[in-house]
């Protein structure tokens, strides 16, 4: 691979990776915070305000280093990916300015309100402006994974011949069918991480024997939602997406299953390691035609293997793509298991005690930070050599005019600034969780 | 319908630049406004709760240039990486500097954050300043469409001019005169004496370098870039901009010399806007000229997208900032009259 080009994707990947780790949280915590604020109106019951309260300066802490760490994201597409912006600008430069005009402004205008605005605003104000951070949010994750629908499978544009893709349908865009299930599937990816982080700091609380009254809310309410997000993860959200890999991307799917010849009735890899020089995978786990059901619901149908493709219409670095895939799977069975053990105790009125669960539930919080991480690097990696699936090389769209050099100066400058976000972040954090949840003061 | 888009674009950028100027302006007096520790808090709390809503516009403009002009965006932004980067780091760190501050257990800590603080929005006015002077020069253009610049090279804004020249960095520091200025009068205006006062005089003295670099700054572009001429000699309804950005300056200092803090902040943003208006008038059509063969230069013409874009990002667009204004007055109904120091804080 060109350098220029491998070092435009890693300073677009390092930095949107490290921009997603507060991302998700945000997104996450902001409808566990409307949750909250709910229960709070309907039972009428002060100490859900008090969690809903806490929560809402933990969303706050990671949404500021979500906007500190997105300003970037939106120049890069510009300054690194220049020639992709502005052949596809036509296109994607609706969603991601809709981002701008109909999400940030939203959420920056009512994000002081939220935290600040309780007494003034009053009860149902106070919830309706949770509502509103929560739209705000989603809409962002929204226009982006709008954004990126396209390009994993672009509709609703016209190609002119100077290769630029300009848009013909607003609605087949924002309507891209790809969209739907990787929209639920992200969503829930953000709704695991929030409430995993729940669950977990009330575990922390719990086991530490703090906040006793707030522990047993947060481990309840982020069971609960925890155990059907984890679900709904794998079905329907993740076999939907998989479905549609399998039928508009077939060279993803062989690279991610590691399926090096076609096969009929295929097999499915729980582990392995693909030998890319020998094209096999290697000390393979199989459990004989499952990929062929999963796939196409039938047992013995043909999958294609990656010597159906040419060699410059396969993903570049399979083994990450393979291991990233893996890792994505074997951490969504690990919440399901933990999730529905928590939930069962819950239900049996005995997970406040369980000190077994609890400790896995505290111990397990950071892992859907790898997951949603080791699920995006799946998606980018599976899509190449596209950068823009079937119209557009990824080496067709870095900005050639920065050269490697430039490059590499601007990713070690980013990763030295952003290892200081990353320390003063967990110090912001450690903060609130010392203060841990208090009524409102009074005045 | 380019020409409709351009104006908004424009309008956008000049509201970032009106909004997020006076905060950038706010920590660039931080050190002349504030001497102790307490008056120093008491600017930041002036821009505390607005300034990353004040950024969101830069966002907002930012998206919609790209909506609009993707042509621009993509060989501007690419053009100038090294320039914009710092200006990337630089808004990260000074985002962090607010944000810690308030945190900070230490005196020195604190004296750390607001050292970040201010030398972040000093050099952040000049970088944007300078940003805005390599447009106004023109950048070396070729048939792609595309150009890289180095940081310097000799200092002159010729054909193997680099980002900063002497030309651009004049204009870097008519920026930084200009948003001292604006940040002083919005100090003034959100604080009580002395720190009011105090304001007011560096706002006073700001005013004779603003005043000094908006003249250097005019003669030199006139003198560089000869569409600024040309556009007026065609167009002599344009010297309204030009003439509107004197007006506000001059009004400015007498609403200062009166004490009338919210006029001398209005007319300090009318200054910021007439200056603006008139450097987008000077270049149009162009958006980002060459310095070198003038064919190759970026107009509104060349860098748009498909009419059929145009008109749908106009059907969002509009309902999208109707939205924003309807945001805006519920929460300034509901922020409405003097934040006190020990205001509802959890």
């Amino acid at each position: 691979m060109d350098p220029v080009v491998a070092l435009h994707r890693l300073h677009f990947g390092f930095t949107i990776t490290f921009h997603y780790l507060f991302a998700q949280l945000s997104m996450g915590l902001a409808l566990l915070i409307f949750i909250l604020k709910t229960a709070a109106r309907r039972t009428g019951n002060e100490h859900y305000n008090d969690a809903a309260r806490f929560w809402i300066r933990v969303f706050a802490i990671s949404f500021a280093f979500g906007v500190v760490t997105g300003i970037p994201m939106e120049f890069q597409f510009g300054a690194n990916w220049a020639r992709f912006s502005k052949a596809a600008g036509g296109v994607i430069g609706q969603t991601l300015a809709m981002e701008g005009v109909y999400s940030f402004f939203l959420e920056s205008a009512f994000l002081g309100l939220l935290l600040f605005g309780e007494r003034r605003l009053g009860p149902k104000g106070h919830w309706f402006t949770s509502l509103l951070m929560l739209i705000g949010t989603w809409l962002s994750g929204f226009f982006i994974l709008a954004t990126n629908a396209w390009m994993q499978h672009p509709v609703g544009h016209q190609l002119l011949p100077s290769g630029e893709a300009v848009l013909v349908s607003f609605w087949g865009l924002l309507l891209n069918p790809w969209l739907l299930w990787m929209y639920c599937h992200n969503m829930l990816g953000a709704l695991v991480t929030g409430s995993f982080v729940m669950a977990g700091l009330g575990a922390f609380y719990l086991l530490g024997g703090r906040c006793l009254e707030h522990a047993r809310t947060f481990l309840r309410t982020g069971v609960i939602v925890g155990c059907l997000a984890s679900v709904l993860m794998l079905f329907p959200t993740g076999h939907g997406q998989n479905l549609m890999i399998a039928s508009h991307q077939p060279a993803t799917l062989a690279a991610m299953e590691g399926l090096f010849q076609t096969t009929r009735g295929a097999p499915l890899a729980l582990a392995g390691q693909p030998d890319h020089a020998n094209k096999r995978l290697e000390n393979p786990v199989l459990i004989p035609r499952m990929l062929s059901f999963l796939a196409y619901g039938d047992w013995n149908a043909e999958v294609k293997g990656l010597d159906a493709f040419p060699p410059d219409e396969r993903p570049d670095l399979i083994p990450l793509l393979f291991y990233s895939y893996h890792a994505m799977i074997l951490l969504g069975m690990t919440f399901i298991a933990v999730m529905l053990a928590a939930a069962w105790q819950l239900r049996r009125g005995r997970l406040y005690e369980s000190r077994f669960i609890l400790w896995a539930l505290m111990l397990a919080s950071p892992l859907p930070f790898i997951a949603n991480t080791a699920g995006w690097i799946t998606a980018e990696v599976g899509r190449q050599p596209w950068l823009v699936y079937g119209l557009m090389r990824t080496s067709q769209g870095a900005s050639m005019n920065v050269s490697s050099g430039s490059t590499l100066f601007t990713l070690i400058g980013f990763a030295a600034l952003y290892a200081l976000l990353a320390i003063l972040s967990v110090l912001l954090f450690r903060r609130e969780i010392d203060r841990g949840p208090a009524p409102l003061l009074k005045s | 319908m380019e020409i409709l888009w351009f104006c908004l674009v424009a309008l956008m950028l000049a509201v970032y630049v009106v909004l997020d100027g006076f905060d950038l302006g706010a920590g660039i007096v931080h050190f002349l406004v504030g001497r102790s520790d307490d008056e120093r808090r008491a600017v930041l709390r002036a821009v505390g709760p607005v300034w990353d809503g004040n950024e969101v516009w830069l966002l907002a403009a930012a998206g919609t240039l790209y909506c609009a002009f993707p042509g621009l965006y993509a060989s501007s932004f690419s053009g100038l990486y090294l320039l914009l980067m710092m200006v990337l780091w630089l808004l990260i760190l000074r985002g962090l500097s607010i944000e810690f501050r308030n945190h900070a257990h230490s005196a020195l800590g604190r004296q750390l954050w607001d050292v970040v603080f201010a030398w972040a929005s000093g050099l952040l006015a000049v970088f944007l300043g300078a940003a805005l002077g390599n447009v106004m020069r023109g950048v070396p253009l070729d048939a792609s469409g595309f150009f890289f610049l180095p940081l310097w090279t000799n200092f002159q804004p010729g054909a193997a001019a680099g980002i900063l020249d002497w030309y651009t960095v004049l204009v870097g520091v008519a920026a930084l005169a200009a948003l001292a200025q604006h940040g002083a009068l919005w100090v003034a205006l959100k604080s009580e004496a002395p720190l009011e006062e105090r304001a007011r005089s560096v706002a006073a003295v700001a005013w004779y370098f603003a005043a000094g670099m908006t003249l250097v700054v005019a003669g030199a572009t006139l003198r560089l870039q000869p569409l600024l001429g040309a556009n007026l000699r065609a167009h002599p309804w344009g010297y309204l901009f030009p003439a509107l950005a004197l007006a506000a300056l001059g009004a400015l200092r007498g609403f200062l010399a009166q004490g009338d803090h919210i006029r001398a902040f209005l007319s300090s943003c009318a200054y910021l806007a007439g200056m603006l208006a008139s450097a987008a008038f000077g270049l149009f059509p162009y958006v980002l000229p060459s310095n070198g063969d003038p064919h190759y230069g970026l107009t509104i013409w060349n860098t748009a997208t498909t009419s059929h874009g145009l008109r749908v990002a106009l059907a969002w667009w509009i309902p999208g900032m109707l939205l924003v204004l309807v945001y805006f007055v519920f929460v300034y109904r509901h922020f409405r009259g003097k934040v006190r120091a020990d205001a509802e804080t959890y």
